[in-house]
């Protein structure tokens, strides 16, 4: 056995998504978490993380500021006000930024479409669940048809999966991920609906892509689809593709489900769980190049 | 119902009147409405009083989409094609968050010149409206709340969800019995129990499903809403809704004043059957089956097109979307339901 030396890391915000990237990084090869911020210690996160031996406070960045060396990645899932604020801080101190809320500072990043592209930022954001979904879809038809006339994303989560932030700022995510999809795909229309379904038992996360381009070619996109989906599952591995790529109505409709790996959050919060997945693998990336 | 329904009937004399023909009706003639037909109707329905004329999408602003239908013409051209003829009567419009936002529909749309807006959410998702309708009432204009699919809540919990939209600042609260689901007890029992846990306006906007659109109406106006949905021929979604002509003549009999004058009315609704009603609601079979499945009425369309498409029977794809409780927003799951029951 090789012992390599992992890649010290922190992670501010203690809620669901900041515990469920603790969980997830604890598994990996290059990354080990030595700090877990938040604001109260008695929060179920924050005592997750001293029960796993690793390192609490209830600083938030000011922690960080405090022990500069400590990491060299950040993983922020505070909020996009919060993180306004850190953005500049954490630049300022060399330390390497994945950002999980909305607040659009850094490069946007998808891994499975342009990890390359993201080794030399210091600030990247995952956009949102929908996009960490669509996106390299929208991009495989892209690779096909370049310029699409029109790709719409309709996304649907289970209600349970959507805490108060989200539901609050449902706006933010259609503006984001359109933004994100017109970004990655060269898009001139884009559309994005994202629907809360109550059911009980919770459905998983669904996605369906639908498109309007010139000259559909179905068997090409196939093919681009299947490589593209294969690096989705190499961090995702329950993304599937449920349906197509078919022409319905001179239109490609393509569905995919995503299942989390229900480390903190439950495993039909697919949408949870891409983000984090996503952000992880970024981070993996930037470490394989350090160690 | 019983006594304390009777108490309450004396008490009430009027109701304001909210035509979905141009909104509901958007469904099923899928979203192909001209702006001649809406300037059209708009000045007809103006003339005959009605005090509310709701247009746009089936799914409201924003919802034009391949997922759902996409409409001929614009949300701005149709608000701007009614705003001409509505002198009188006020332009409304739905809205859905999580299709529509502030900033790419509301703010346009009040711009245009709506009056009224009714933000709608799947009966337990109340708090997905909360900056939508605290955005409208700050901007000094006349909002109330939706709730769609209230058949799938105990009126209880649906009070809960109405008790929220009023804390954004919703003027009402409507309840949709969008799957037409509903009796005349189920009515009755919900407006009561709003009225007390909430005290503000409660609407009802109803589907004909299992036939009860008109005199579920009446029922609700008895027991204390005072907003009523309908449209002329029932034009709407699936079997359609109330059937405005003869909910209007029924309130005349009974001595409930809406405002509304009936020739003029009755001669809006023999316009619509030439220029605007593509086909007349019936309560087909697949009306009767998603009514009992508890399915949107709006999905008619979409099932029948995907069953003529792939073979599956349609009213084993309602039963099938019945048991995964779909909403409104989810038509995508018919062609994945079509093709498992078809073996793809």
């Amino acid at each position: 056995m090789t012992l390599i030396k992992k890649i010290p890391v922190g992670i501010i915000g203690s809620g669901n998504i900041g515990t469920d990237l603790l969980k997830k990084i604890s598994r990996s090869k290059y990354l080990e978490c030595v700090a877990f911020i938040g604001r109260n210690v008695r929060s179920p996160g924050m005592q997750i993380a001293e029960s796993m031996g690793v390192n609490v406070s209830s600083e938030s960045l000011s922690y960080i500021e405090k022990n500069p060396n400590l990491c060299r990645i950040i993983f922020d899932a505070t909020s996009a006000k919060a993180h306004q604020l850190h953005a500049e801080i954490l630049k300022d101190l060399s330390i390497k930024t994945i950002d999980l809320t909305p607040a659009k500072v850094g490069l946007m990043c998808v891994p499975s479409v342009n990890i390359e592209d993201c080794l030399n930022a210091w600030n990247v954001n995952v956009i949102t669940c929908g996009g960490q979904a669509s996106i390299p879809i929208a991009n495989a038809i892209s690779l096909v048809h370049p310029n699409p006339e029109y790709i719409e994303v309709v996304s649907t989560i289970a209600s349970r999966s959507a805490g108060k932030a989200t539901r609050q700022n449902l706006d933010e995510y259609i503006h984001t991920t359109e933004a994100g999809i017109s970004y990655f795909s060269g898009a001139k229309n884009v559309k994005v609906i994202l629907n809360l379904n109550p059911a009980d038992p919770c459905i998983d996360m669904q996605t369906t892509v639908f498109a309007k381009v010139k000259n559909p070619n179905i068997t090409k996109l196939k093919f681009v689809l299947d490589e593209i989906i294969l690096k989705i599952k190499s961090y995702v591995p329950e993304y599937n593709l449920i349906l197509g790529p078919i022409l319905d109505n001179d239109r490609i409709v393509i569905m995919v489900k995503v299942k989390g790996l229900g480390d903190y959050l439950p495993s039909y919060a697919g949408n949870l769980d891409i983000i984090n997945c996503a952000a992880v693998a970024m981070a993996e990336k930037w470490a394989e190049k350090w160690v | 119902m019983g006594g304390k329904m009777g108490v309450r009937e004396n008490l009430i004399s009027e109701v304001t009147i909210n035509d979905t023909t141009l909104r509901d009706g958007s469904h099923a003639n899928s979203h192909k409405f001209s702006k001649k037909q809406i300037e059209d109707y708009c000045q007809l329905a103006n003339k005959a009083n009605i005090s509310i004329v709701e247009i746009g999408h089936g799914n409201g602003l924003g919802a034009s989409s391949l997922q759902l239908g996409q409409s001929s013409i614009t949300d701005q051209e149709m608000i701007k094609s009614a705003r001409k003829h509505l002198t009188t009567s006020k332009l409304g419009v739905h809205v859905i968050p999580g299709f529509a936002t502030i900033e790419k529909d509301i703010k346009p749309a009040i711009d245009a010149g709506v009056d009224i807006f009714r933000v709608a959410s799947h009966c337990t998702e109340a708090d997905l409206c909360e900056k939508h309708i605290s955005y409208i009432r700050q901007s000094g204009f006349e909002v109330w709340g939706s709730l769609m699919m209230s058949h799938m809540l105990s009126p209880e919990l649906l009070a809960e969800q109405a008790k929220k939209m009023k804390d954004y600042g919703a003027e009402g609260v409507i309840f949709m019995d969008s799957a037409g689901a509903y009796l005349p007890e189920d009515v009755a029992t919900r407006v009561e129990v709003l009225l007390s846990e909430i005290s503000i306006g409660v609407g009802f906007h109803a589907h004909n499903n299992l036939g009860m659109a008109v005199i579920n109406s009446i029922t609700a106006i008895k027991t204390g809403a005072i907003l009523i949905d309908g449209s002329v021929r029932g034009f709407g979604a699936g079997s359609g809704n109330a059937q405005l002509e003869v909910l209007v003549a029924v309130l005349e009999k009974i001595k409930i004043s809406s405002g509304v004058k009936l020739y003029p009315l009755l001669d809006l609704a023999e316009y619509a059957e030439e220029f605007i009603i593509n086909e007349f609601p019936k309560i087909k079979s697949e009306s009767i089956v998603s009514g009992l499945a508890g399915v949107f009425s709006g999905f008619i369309k979409p099932v029948l097109r995907v069953a003529k498409e792939t073979g599956a029977d349609p009213r084993d794809i309602f039963f099938e979307l019945g048991k995964k409780k779909v909403i409104a927003g989810q038509e995508d799951m018919i062609l994945e339901i079509a093709k498992n029951l078809v073996g793809k």
